[in-house]
């Protein structure tokens, strides 16, 4: 493999809390030095002047439908649309068709990312069999095979008793249990944040209360037997307030919300358009800027994406008919610097703290960083470039994005995956 | 989208644009009132009724007012609970956009149904009830009658009771109500009320008696059985006891004033059949001025002209 010299970048390392001009040079697979000027004649060079490098990122949470629903991603496609958003490892979530319940099915996983190899991609488990909130998976088998984490997704697990033995057991490999915190009864098919604008648009609401409900039960379950609690996708004032004093508390709980949490708030839904419809719902303005507070404050630990492929046919229903859910691997960092970078909220090295080193430290991956010795795992950003979200542009085999036909600001330009470039964004 | 195209909603008219609607509607009385109840206004157009929920009298209503103005009316109605079974809007969209009528009158359970209609096709698009959204032709028919029966709606205190969470018709009339400068309050029990509702400027009540002796009109909305079973609130016989519009609550209300519903009444329950019936009852009149209404509205909507 040929060395390769990043010349003139801005590098965001928060690992070695670097935010400065660097030159980087990668030999074989790694990075060999990381310096302020470096000179090297053999090295291929890639002119990185006004981009912003920072460690391949990593999402803790997408959804490949593969196995299941070839028709909306598979891990092909969804490998592409990732390494096309900047990232270079991705978590995805065992609600497939079968769900990720055995070691054959990350195996399979793991088989068809290393054939694409475009990022890695690292299953979350399921925690009961066939998802049913029954039964507990082989987390031993599963984390054998390759888990990181262990989920049963959107349906999550409502008997508390199976919930504590899914604590008490995952302690056997200090693995977290990724949750989706919604309390069904009380979210009853919710279409849209219950408030004011749902009273308006008589669209069914589901409650903030519905995920507090449940990211309570589980902060004192996760406190009660001392396991490792991940809370997905969190949306709510009260959830980031309850988060943040079990933090002080000691719980080990760690927590991730989505760019369409702090960049939308419900009154997007007045348009009623279906690729707004998410589980959880995009909340209130209010809520919107408590997930900005808990992304400041450290509250909430990560960034992810909650990629949701869905086909056309299944959004271009009716409001209420259409499936919850929209993609968000190529859109990620655009809205990220349109709405916490340049409104000056929180400076490159936080943001990309929660995109890096916190999600590799929470599913234990040797990831996340550009200092000397590391792997060579780079994402490069034109942090001004001005594009606009067309279906051709989308690499995702979905399209329901509800930012289509929007002009965005920042996109990602390469993608450089254990020493080779796996994506360069074409002019 | 042209917002002069469709009519998907109350809330964001203007006084001067539900004036209007009611205005012509008056004229409209008197051309009904005629021994040939007929004018040749949108003679050549076609208007399509698509009922996707079971509605016999709104239909009905809207098919008389079209050929009252000489339109060709077509009908389908087809309830389904779940739109998955059958053709999807959008397919049905595009149908009719093939078929090239002039206008549609649409009901469907879904919220926004009217409007991701109107967003697809060229034919101007008239929302007669999309689930708990929007009525806007209910509530346009009932401020006409509130407006024949006070002159002005400006002050006037409107009381609705019922089911608010579920009824397109008071969120619509909440909003008109509100342009045209009334004094809202709903009254009903909390499971019945959806969050935040004091947000739209509307005071609420949970104990009709307290507060009844004060409203020129006490609107009651249709309780929906169904709401009982998945238990927001016990047992009809309770909900007629807290809720229903009995000659007792009737009777203190104030001297001129009115009892509305939208139909069809389940009697005995929000209302007794000696209140609907009594002179207070405004109810038949309700009837009466939609077809009036809906005629106003066509004509507006399809560019019709007073001959």
């Amino acid at each position: 493999m040929s060395n390769m010299l990043l010349k003139g970048a801005r590098v965001i390392d928060p690992g070695s809390n670097l935010d400065a001009k660097r030159d980087i040079l990668i030999k074989d697979r790694r990075i060999a030095r990381v310096e302020k000027s470096i000179a090297n004649r053999k090295a291929r060079v890639l002119n990185a002047r006004d981009l912003i490098v920072v460690p391949g990122l990593i999402d803790l949470h997408c959804h490949l439908r593969d196995p299941g629903r070839p028709d909306e991603e598979t891990v092909e496609t969804g490998s592409q649309a990732a390494v096309a958003g900047g990232f270079t490892a991705i978590c995805c979530m065992p609600n497939t068709d079968p769900a990720i319940d055995n070691d054959g099915i990350v195996n399979y996983i793991y088989k068809e990312a290393a054939r694409v190899g475009l990022c890695s991609v690292f299953p979350i488990g399921a925690i009961t069999k066939c998802r049913e909130g029954k039964e507990l998976t082989e987390f031993g088998e599963l984390l054998k095979a390759g888990a990181k984490g262990f989920s049963d997704d959107g349906d999550t697990v409502a008997d508390n008793n199976v919930m504590r033995h899914a604590f008490e057991y995952s302690k056997v490999f200090d693995v977290p249990i990724f949750e989706h915190p919604i309390d069904k009864n009380l979210a009853q098919d919710g279409l849209m944040n219950e408030g004011l604008v749902s009273t308006r648009l008589g669209l069914k609401g589901s409650p903030a209360i519905a995920e507090e409900l449940i990211v309570a039960r589980d902060l004192l379950l996760a406190k009660f037997t001392g396991a490792r609690l991940h809370l997905c996708h969190i949306s709510t004032k009260g959830a980031v307030e309850l988060i943040r004093r079990a933090k002080k508390e000691g719980v080990r709980v760690t927590c991730e919300t989505c760019p369409h949490y702090f960049y939308f708030n419900d009154e997007v839904l007045e348009s009623f358009d279906a690729n707004y419809k998410v589980n959880p719902p995009i909340r209130s303005e209010a809520d919107r800027q408590a997930i900005i507070e808990g992304l400041k404050d450290g509250t909430i630990d990560c960034i992810a994406t909650d990629h949701a492929p869905h086909c056309q046919a299944e959004k271009e229903l009716e409001f209420a008919n259409a499936p919850y859910g929209m993609i968000g691997f190529e859109t990620a960092v655009s809205m990220i610097i349109m709405e916490l970078i340049n409104k000056q909220k929180m400076g490159w090295l936080d943001v990309i703290t929660k995109m890096t080193v916190n999600p590799a430290r929470l599913i234990k991956i040797d990831a996340g960083s550009i200092s000397q010795g590391s792997v060579a795992n780079i994402t490069m950003i034109a942090p001004d470039r001005k594009w606009k979200v067309t279906e051709d542009k989308m690499k995702s085999r979905s399209k329901n994005t509800p930012l289509m036909g929007y002009e965005l600001k920042g996109r990602v330009k390469n993608v450089i995956l254990r020493g080779s470039v796996k994506y360069s964004l074409k002019d | 989208m042209n917002p002069k195209k469709d009519l998907l909603s109350i809330e964001y008219l203007g006084a001067d644009e539900i004036s209007q609607y009611l205005d012509l509607a008056d004229n409209f009385l008197e051309v009904l009132a005629r021994p040939i109840p007929i004018v040749p206004s949108l003679r050549g157009k076609t208007i399509l009724t698509l009922f996707f929920e079971a509605s016999t009298r709104t239909q009905i209503s809207f098919s008389i007012a079209a050929k009252r103005l000489s339109a060709d009316v077509v009908s389908f109605s087809q309830a389904t609970s779940s739109v998955k079974k059958g053709e999807t809007l959008l397919d049905t969209a595009r149908n009719i956009e093939a078929m090239k009528v002039d206008g549609v009158v649409v009901r469907h359970s879904a919220p926004g149904a009217a409007r991701f209609l109107a967003e697809r096709i060229d034919a101007f698009v008239i929302n007669a009830g999309d689930g708990a959204h929007e009525h806007p032709t209910q509530a346009l028919l009932d401020l006409m009658t509130m407006r024949q029966h006070f002159g002005t709606l400006n002050k006037l205190k409107v009381l609705i009771i019922g089911d608010i969470s579920h009824s397109r018709v008071a969120r619509s009339n909440i909003y008109g109500l509100k342009t045209l400068g009334a004094r809202v309050a709903i009254c009903a029990p909390p499971t019945l009320i959806p969050l935040d509702i004091k947000e739209l400027g509307v005071e609420v009540f949970y104990n009709l008696d307290d507060v009844i002796g004060d409203f020129d009109v006490a609107m009651a909305l249709r309780i929906q059985l169904e709401r009982q079973q998945s238990g927001l609130f016990p047992s009809v016989r309770e909900y007629r006891t807290l809720y229903g519009l009995t000659k007792e609550r009737v009777r203190r209300m104030k001297k001129k004033s009115v009892v509305m519903h939208p139909g069809p009444t389940n009697r005995g329950i929000e209302i007794d059949p000696d209140v609907a019936d009594s002179e207070k009852s405004v109810i038949l009149e309700q009837v009466k001025n939609g077809v009036a209404l809906r005629m106003s509205v066509l004509f507006i909507h399809a560019g019709g002209k007073i001959e």
